[in-house]
């Protein structure tokens, strides 16, 4: 089953690099996100910098639904869902590479955000540990979750809006534990932090599991 | 498939204790010595809350038993979205009686209280159920596919609760809202009673809406499959006969 996940993982970073959508559209998006921030929130009152955490994670959210819309994009043309469904991989394996594909992306797309969030916003890091462990786990929350939920939206007509409505509010603890854990790191008390990442790992455990057993009906039902 | 007798009573039953219900808060029980009139709030207010949980709990319910392979039936699913609208109603009415309640007691329309926040998050999650309810496709993708959506949901209430409490103690004390408030000793005798009347009337007001929604869910799935039937056999019929 590891294998069949890899392989898929493999697939889906192939196609992301070869079609550069993630490098040429996905990661100007999130900088853009960024420099609307600062225009909406004023820079010179520190505004900016005390928000960054907050601010950090919000731009994640919207990256993480663009990668899932076009990690599910991927599979609706040229018949390639039947395709997957006949390869005789695992559901399971699917999920898990999917997932693994997209969180792949959101990490590369975290490092990005955070050197803008250090250039833009002014805002030294702190607690390296602290924020390693909350980006790790809280990309795996969304991942897994995203996952989840793209291949439930995939397919439908209504997919892109209805895919917003549906994810955000599910990770919405996604957001604040990891807004409160980053926090903690960058204010220095990396101490407040762990509760918090405990709360992502928790998170990120139940989604994988719920991912890897609710895939296989799920792939089942398209039409 | 008309409403039955037992629907009837249970509909007359619920319109009948929420008389009772209204007459016990409006009248019979005393204004509070700080809130004054506006604790009447609760009479409503913790009976609408009990009816949202109740109905999320029927949802969560029959999305289990539509995805469990010995008790899949089609019925679970438009059990789990009767149930869902009426939550999603109730926790409206919930949200805005709370709003109101709070604007008289602490002088704000809303807080970040936890207990608050979890509600507007339940509340949001599941108009998204209803959204994914509405989109149309094949009968039984339908049905897992809103199975699992609920399912999702579901579990993630707890985490969501979790950290907005975590959230919310860190930075200020417990709210008002909490259940020392109503199972506080000092809560008057006629006053406790008057909150209990109000869950069993709104508990019977649930199984009413719950029974006739489900109903008119039936009959919308009928009406969609035999329409269909009806359809094909009259293009037929125009066909064998030659007519235009």
């Amino acid at each position: 089953m590891l294998r069949d996940a890899v392989v898929m993982a493999g697939k889906d970073l192939r196609i992301e690099l070869r079609s550069r959508v993630a490098t040429n559209q996905v990661a100007p998006f999130a900088l853009l996100v960024l420099i609307l921030f600062a225009f909406a929130l004023d820079p010179d009152r520190g505004v900016l910098a005390r928000a960054a955490a907050g601010l950090f994670w919000v731009a994640v959210l919207f990256c993480a639904l663009l990668a899932i819309q076009r990690a599910f994009a991927v599979e609706a043309t040229d018949g390639a869902r039947d395709n997957l469904r006949l390869s005789g991989l695992d559901p399971a394996a699917i999920f898990l590479g999917k997932a693994s594909a997209i969180a792949a992306e959101l990490a590369v797309l975290e490092v990005i955000l955070g050197a803008g969030v250090v250039i833009l916003y002014n805002r030294s890091l702190h607690g390296p540990v602290l924020l390693v462990v909350t980006c790790v786990l809280a990309t795996a929350g969304l991942a897994a979750a995203g996952t989840l939920y793209g291949a439930l939206a995939a397919g439908l007509r209504v997919r892109e809006t209805l895919l917003p409505l549906l994810l955000l509010p599910v990770v919405a603890p996604v957001l604040l534990a990891a807004t409160r854990a980053s926090e903690a790191a960058l204010g220095g008390s990396p101490g407040d932090g762990w509760p918090w990442v405990r709360l992502l790992g928790v998170f990120a455990v139940i989604y994988i599991a719920f991912g890897v057993v609710a895939f296989g009906p799920l792939l089942e039902e398209s039409s | 498939m008309s409403s039955g007798i037992g629907t009837r009573v249970l509909g007359v039953a619920a319109v009948a204790s929420l008389a009772v219900l209204a007459v016990m808060a409006l009248v019979i029980t005393p204004a509070d010595v700080n809130q004054l009139d506006a604790v009447r709030l609760i009479y409503i207010h913790v009976p609408m809350a009990t009816v949202m949980y109740v109905a999320f709990g029927v949802t969560a319910l029959g999305s289990i038993l539509y995805l469990l392979p010995r008790t899949r039936a089609r019925k679970w699913d438009l059990l789990a979205g009767a149930a869902a609208e009426i939550g999603v109603v109730f926790t409206g009415l919930v949200l805005v009686s709370g709003s109101i309640w709070g604007r008289t007691t602490w002088g704000v329309w809303w807080t970040w209280d936890a207990r608050l926040t979890t509600t507007a998050v339940l509340f949001v999650l599941f108009l998204g159920y209803l959204a994914l309810r509405r989109v149309g496709g094949d009968v039984d993708a339908r049905a897992k596919r809103n199975s699992i959506a609920a399912l999702a949901a579901c579990i993630d209430l707890p985490i969501v609760h979790k950290s907005v409490e975590w959230w919310r103690t860190l930075h200020q004390k417990s709210s008002l809202l909490d259940e020392q408030t109503f199972l506080h000793p000092h809560i008057h005798g006629s006053m406790y009673w008057t909150v209990m009347l109000g869950i069993g009337a709104f508990l019977l007001l649930f199984a009413w809406l719950l029974i006739n929604r489900y109903r008119l869910a039936k009959l919308e799935d009928r009406m969609e499959d035999e329409g269909l039937e009806r359809a094909i056999a009259e293009r037929r019929a125009e066909a064998l006969t030659g007519s235009p």
